[in-house]
């Protein structure tokens, strides 16, 4: 038979590369969509949680007796009714040996750690009569002082959970010295005392909450061989383990399905109680039930991120040369270690020194558990805190040895000559060009333009001043060589799965471990096979997110989706090829020797015979005539786990208008020029792009997780957690430079977490910068008007956000103004 | 229980339901239409916007009660004889989301924006969408996409 | 989030949802377009029995001219008021307010008399309907009374609204040829306001001939800057002219302090934001 050529090489465009429109867009943009909360199972209940409205209190009674007479309840539990059988929640990543580690119940029965904490569940024939039955509920609690303020908690004040004895859960020390991958800082830093500078800051990362725009839904049916959970969750197989490891289930009996999922940003990488407490319901009453959290559940209940005090010494020669740094950190855990938890600082350990050249470096991170919400992963995980401190750093080294901001830069960072780079925290930093993206970025921005302005304005006495701000940042992305992970004494591995069907049709079924949430996968790993296996690109279809479709995986977090599996596929169709490579030779009566493939197409070398891979699989699926011991299949897989991290960077500059008389502040231009290696399709790395930024920018100017004195989150809805909306923000200039990475074969780095990373002290920095002839040192994040009016009026960074909402419902009007709870903010230079 | 009949879709529908029972719910639970869908509790973030006679409201901040006799279009019925609006067009042409949640909200109150306005600037654009909370996108393609689905040469 | 359960009813005229409000009594809360109300429900911050939709009385519809007053009916929606010609030409200051107003969606269907009777302190139509001296028109039992718009707003959320009554329409005096100007300051859109205030002006070539100011959410209720007002009278229509008028806009108030700012950061911007509104509402 003739072959048909589906894609000869050089007659079609490279799928890589391409700016296709998203496969997955069509479902999403008319409606038909499987979101957790749209699933609908016969004879379904519904569960609604009773949670503490006290930070810590012991839990004196519960009484369910009214409830469980209310309207078509049909059951009301507590944590009493459960014991072992409901499980625990896990932390996965103890960072320490001795870390202290209190003990999670989902529904704790004797005593609660912070507001929100779920102690009674209602199940109902409604969602509406579970509601109103959890009215119902009557708890007693006696309250508890409860450890609020992160400095006074890690001075054990008062104890958040006072069976432990203390709120110091672990203290993590990475120094350079000791390792031996540099000197020792506190001799860098007695030099630069005499004869060099030495810049001391402190700087707030505030509490911030991922607030995805899907609130979390699990559904649980326990009416089949396998129990399934459907879950609006990042990590379908993290959660599958952690479920069969807990709650003794085998794992071959737990099915775990996350449909669509709007949404995660690190905030669905994790294992909640309401998951476990909807699994233990399902199994008990042998009924599907259902669980959606409301907003403002989701707010108090769903882990914040970010939540740290830095200490940060830097020392450098007079010229600017940058000797050593050294970091110590808190950070507020919450009331439990979440499944990643303390590891969250650690993944930013390694990124302090950045792009620079530090000869000596010390790194010290103090977790502490408070009667707060449990933090764990935010978009970026401990590197955006990292990033943050050494740009806002260097800048302030700059207004010290009196240069530009990008000079200073540049003088100490890593030339593009002289990679590969082993840091002074001990990576390999594979490939980047610093100097190529800042030249870019300042020819986007018109830096020198801005620059003229900007001395103008400042010369003039306007009213409103102009800032620039620079981050010239990397990270470490691509979670992650499992060696690294066992090293840093991380519960799981970092590779990823994948696997390759192909179909008798002619299509290819992708099967991958990365479970997407709206990043695009469908539409990017078809690329990446399509020119793989040389099939059109409709013609692939990816599969995920189903543990019983998708058996093996490690999920998605950590820019790793692509990195990581996307080179787990390239994996998995390489193997295809070399299986049905025996198939076509024996077809085409050639020597497998002979043959060469390309563009999809099996050719025996100087001849015009051939044939194209769907041909050989429809051969291999009837299998009249396979070769002699050859079976009859091309289908493969394949787990890779990779060798390095890699290291995206970038340069980012923001101008930025300050209306000095309010304090408003409207931004004027942003511009990125990010180094991600190669690029698989340019059109959602722009949109990877967009969103980081924005996320990233909200941090610095409106985003905070703000508790009154009596540990109540006030910003508990959106009428107070600020997301900022097409109205606060501008349209981006970006642009890339390109050093594929060297660590996979695509060449490919990471870029979900770039601009979020790169952005907050880009915008911080700038507002600095327009103030800075003012006196101007620091503002403390967000930078509210109020702050930089205050911090214009000479009064420090701007002062601790006042802990109480705006009253704007009328029963919130009982809500009084309260004091925040003693943090001081008058560190740092602009105290 | 009160008994309501109103237009979803096109479709003329009638059902018995508590008064409490919100648009949304009743577009969801009852009628299936669960491309709405609910993102808030403070009408703040749109994500559950459909037109009700004509205009885009939010439908967790309506009474199904209140809708009665009235003629309510959601994201599903946007599409006309398997035809996208050029709207829902514009946004996949210019990648004008991602995780897909806040979009059918969005798509709505987009088509609401250029019956108003049908040649909008990007400040127009950008506050004509300030009832709209996005996570994933930071607006700048939805931006294009109005401005797209407008007409205004945005072809990115 | 679901309500608690309550009835419903949707009476077609005032006298009807009167005898209703009598019969019900405190069990009872009217809803107009709900955009205030519905959230609170949702959220179980209160659970009346009895709702009462006014959305079906035609007649509580519509924006008419009557003479020296432009009269809008307390449930003309908040897109209808903000694109309503007459208010445009007469009442420019309540467009300049309504464009400004929470969001598209809730403006379709939030209605300008609801908006009132919420009587939010940082709502956006207190401060206007106070510098325009407006008159609220409440309809009760014993029939109609009129309650000018310095009486109208009692506390946070409180009104000379009696529990037997209903608001039916609002009575502007026009301010025909009147300069004006809504400075409303945010940190995200879709917040309500930090501080904003209204001003309407009538110029007399350069000069300000008379001056109304409204500041919204700096105290218990909207709030008139009557010293500002008075020291605008005669002042050069520049920012050099109402720089010492605006400083004193905060004479009086008593802002909250909350997440968006503290009560002297509030008193500071009322004073540069009166400023702004005054030059701006001028044509300055």
């Amino acid at each position: 038979m003739t072959a048909t050529q589906e894609r000869p090489s050089d007659e079609v465009e490279r799928e890589i590369g391409r700016d296709r429109r998203r496969k997955e867009d069509q479902r999403l943009i008319t409606g038909r969509t499987r979101w957790t909360d749209n699933i609908t199972l016969p004879g379904m209940l519904h569960l609604a949680m009773v949670r503490s409205p006290f930070a810590h209190a012991t839990i004196t009674s519960i009484d369910t007796s009214a409830a469980k007479q209310a309207t078509n309840v049909v059951a009301v539990l507590t944590g009493a009714d459960f014991g072992e059988e409901l499980g625990v929640c896990i932390n996965a990543w103890p960072i320490t040996p001795d870390q202290v580690t209190p003990n999670h119940s989902p529904m704790p029965s004797d005593r609660v750690a912070f507001a929100g904490e779920i102690v009674a569940v209602v199940v109902a024939r409604s969602a509406a009569e579970a509601r109103d039955a959890a009215e119902l509920v009557d708890v007693e609690y006696d309250e508890l002082p409860a450890a609020l303020d992160l400095k006074d908690a890690a001075a054990d004040t008062v104890l958040a959970h006072p069976d432990l004895g203390t709120n110091k859960s672990a203290l993590w020390v990475f120094d350079s010295g000791e390792a031996g991958t540099g000197g020792a800082v506190e001799d860098a830093i007695s030099k630069a005392r005499g004869d060099g500078i030495v810049i001391e800051r402190e700087y707030r990362q505030q509490r911030l909450i991922p607030a995805f725009m899907e609130p979390r839904s699990v559904v649980v049916d326990p009416t089949g061989e396998q129990y399934v959970m459907y879950s609006a969750t990042q990590i379908p197989h993290i959660l599958r383990f952690a479920l069969a490891a807990t709650t003794g289930v085998p794992e071959s009996k737990i099915r775990v399905i996350a449909p669509d999922v709007g949404g995660g940003f690190g905030g669905k990488l994790q294992v909640t109680p309401e998951e476990w407490i909807a699994w233990a319901v399902g199994r008990r009453l042998g009924k599907p039930v259902k669980y959606t959290e409301t907003r403002s559940e989701s707010l108090v209940s769903g882990h914040h991120g970010r939540d740290q005090w830095q200490k940060l010494t830097l020392a450098a020669e007079k010229d600017g040369t940058v000797t050593g740094l050294k970091v110590e950190l808190l950070a507020d855990l919450g009331a439990y270690v979440a499944i990643v938890g303390g590891g969250v600082p650690v993944l930013g350990a390694f990124m302090f020194n950045s792009i620079y050249k530090f000869p000596a470096y010390h790194f010290a991170v103090q977790t502490v558990l408070t009667n707060k919400t449990w933090t764990d992963a935010y978009r970026g995980a401990g590197r955006p805190e990292a990033t943050y401190a050494i740009e806002r750093l260097m800048d302030e080294l700059a207004a010290e040895v009196g240069v530009d901001p990008l000079e200073v830069r540049e003088k100490n960072w890593i030339k593009h000559e002289e990679f590969p780079f082993t840091t002074v925290a001990g990576l390999e930093y594979d490939s980047g060009n610093y100097e190529a993206a800042t030249a870019r970025a300042k020819e986007m921005l018109g830096y020198d333009e801005l620059r003229a302005e900007q001395a103008a304005r400042r010369a003039s006495g306007d009213r409103v001043q102009l800032g620039i701000g620079t981050s010239t940042f990397t990270e470490m992305c691509g979670l992650a060589p499992s060696r690294v992970l066992g090293s840093l004494d991380y519960g799981a591995g970092g590779w990823e799965h994948a696997s390759v069907r192909m179909l008798a049709t002619g299509k290819v079924e992708v099967v991958t471990g990365a479970s997407a949430h709206g990043q695009g996968h469908e539409t990017a790993f078809s690329q990446i096979v399509a020119d793989r296996l040389g099939v059109a690109f409709e013609d692939v279809e990816i599969l995920h997110g189903d543990t019983q479709v998708a058996p093996k995986g490690l999920d998605t977090y950590g820019s790793r989706s692509l990195v990581v599996g996307g080179e787990a596929l390239v994996k998995a169709a390489d193997k295809v090829i070399e299986k049905a490579k025996p198939i076509a030779a024996h077809l085409l009566e050639a020597s497998a020797d002979d043959l060469e493939f390309a563009g999809g197409r099996f050719s025996v070398r100087g001849t015009d015979q051939g044939m194209a891979i769907g041909e050989v699989a429809l051969a291999t699926f009837a299998a009249h005539n396979l070769p002699d011991g050859v079976e009859p299949s091309l289908d493969s897989e394949a787990t890779y786990d990779p060798v390095n991290f890699n290291f995206p960077h970038g340069t980012h500059l923001c101008a930025m208008e300050v209306d000095t008389e309010t304090g408003e502040l409207t931004m004027r231009k942003y511009v990125c020029c990010d180094d991600i290696g190669n690029i698989i399709n340019p059109l959602i790395v722009s949109g990877q792009v967009h969103g980081g930024l924005v996320q990233g920018i909200a941090q610095a100017l409106w985003e905070e997780a703000v508790y009154d004195d009596a540990g109540t989150l006030v910003s508990g809805s959106f009428v107070d957690y600020l997301l900022p909306t097409a109205a606060d923000t501008i349209s981006f200039e970006i642009d890339h430079t390109t050093s594929p990475s060297l660590t996979n074969t695509l060449g490919t780095k990471g870029v979900g977490e770039a601009g979020t990373i790169a952005s907050t002290p880009a915008v911080v920095n700038a507002v600095v910068d327009a103030l800075r002839p003012m006196g101007v040192t620091d503002i403390q994040m967000p930078c509210t008007p109020e702050r930089v009016w205050k911090a214009i009026q000479g009064a420090g960074s701007g002062g601790a956000t006042e802990g109480a909402a705006m009253p704007h419902f009328e029963s919130g009007g009982e809500m009084g103004n309260q004091e925040q709870p003693g943090t001081s903010s008058t560190e740092g230079a602009g105290a | 229980m009160t008994r309501i009949s109103l237009t979803v879709d096109g479709a003329r529908v009638s059902d018995d339901v508590e008064p409490r029972m919100l648009l949304v719910q009743y577009l969801r639970e009852r009628l299936g239409k669960t491309g709405t869908v609910i993102g808030c509790d403070t009408s703040n973030c749109g994500a559950c916007t459909v037109h009700l006679n004509g205009s885009s409201v939010k439908s967790c901040n309506v009474l199904a009660v209140q809708a009665d006799g009235g003629e309510v279009t959601t994201i599903e019925g946007l599409a006309q004889d398997g035809q996208l609006h050029p709207v829902q067009e514009a946004f996949r042409e210019c990648h004008g989301l991602q995780c897909g949640y806040c979009t059918p909200g969005m798509i709505m109150q987009s088509v609401d924006l250029l019956n108003t306005n049908p040649n909008p600037s990007e400040q127009e654009i950008r506050v004509g969408l300030e009832g709209n909370l996005c996570r994933c996108t930071g607006y700048h393609n939805i931006v294009k996409a109005v401005q797209h689905a407008a007409g205004q040469g945005a072809t990115s | 989030m679901i309500p608690a359960q309550f009835d419903y009813m949707a009476p077609t005229s005032v006298e009807d949802a009167l005898a209703a409000l009598a019969e019900h009594g405190d069990d009872a809360k009217i809803i107009a377009g709900g955009q205030s109300l519905l959230p609170v429900l949702r959220m179980r911050l209160n659970a009346p029995e009895m709702i009462i939709d006014l959305g079906r009385i035609e007649s509580l519809r519509g924006i008419r001219d009557d003479g020296d007053a432009i009269v809008i009916g307390a449930m003309t929606p908040h897109a209808v008021v903000g694109s309503d010609p007459l208010v445009a030409e007469h009442a420019a200051l309540i467009s300049k307010a309504v464009e400004h107003l929470a969001d598209a969606q809730i403006r379709h269907r939030g209605t300008f008399g609801g908006a009132l009777a919420h009587a939010d302190p940082a709502g956006d139509l207190g401060a206007p309907a106070l510098a325009l001296g407006a008159e609220f028109v409440i309809q009760g039992s014993g029939g109609t009374r009129t309650v000018a718009a310095d009486d109208f707003f009692v506390d946070l959320f409180e009104t000379a609204i009696g529990d037997d009554e209903i608001l039916t329409e609002v009575r502007v005096p026009k301010h025909t040829g009147w300069g004006a100007h809504y400075e409303k300051f945010v940190r995200v859109a879709h917040q309500w306001p930090i501080v904003a205030v209204a001003a309407t002006v009538r110029a007399d070539g350069g000069t300000i001939a008379e001056a109304r100011v409204g500041l919204t959410n700096m105290g218990s209720t909207p709030l008139r800057a009557r010293a500002t007002e008075a020291a605008l009278a005669g002042q050069p229509a520049t920012e050099d002219g109402v720089r010492a008028a605006a400083e004193q806009a905060a004479e009086g108030t008593n802002p909250p302090s909350d997440l968006n700012g503290e009560a002297d950061y509030r008193r500071h911007l009322a004073r540069v934001l009166t400023r702004r509104a005054v030059v701006a509402a001028a044509g300055g």
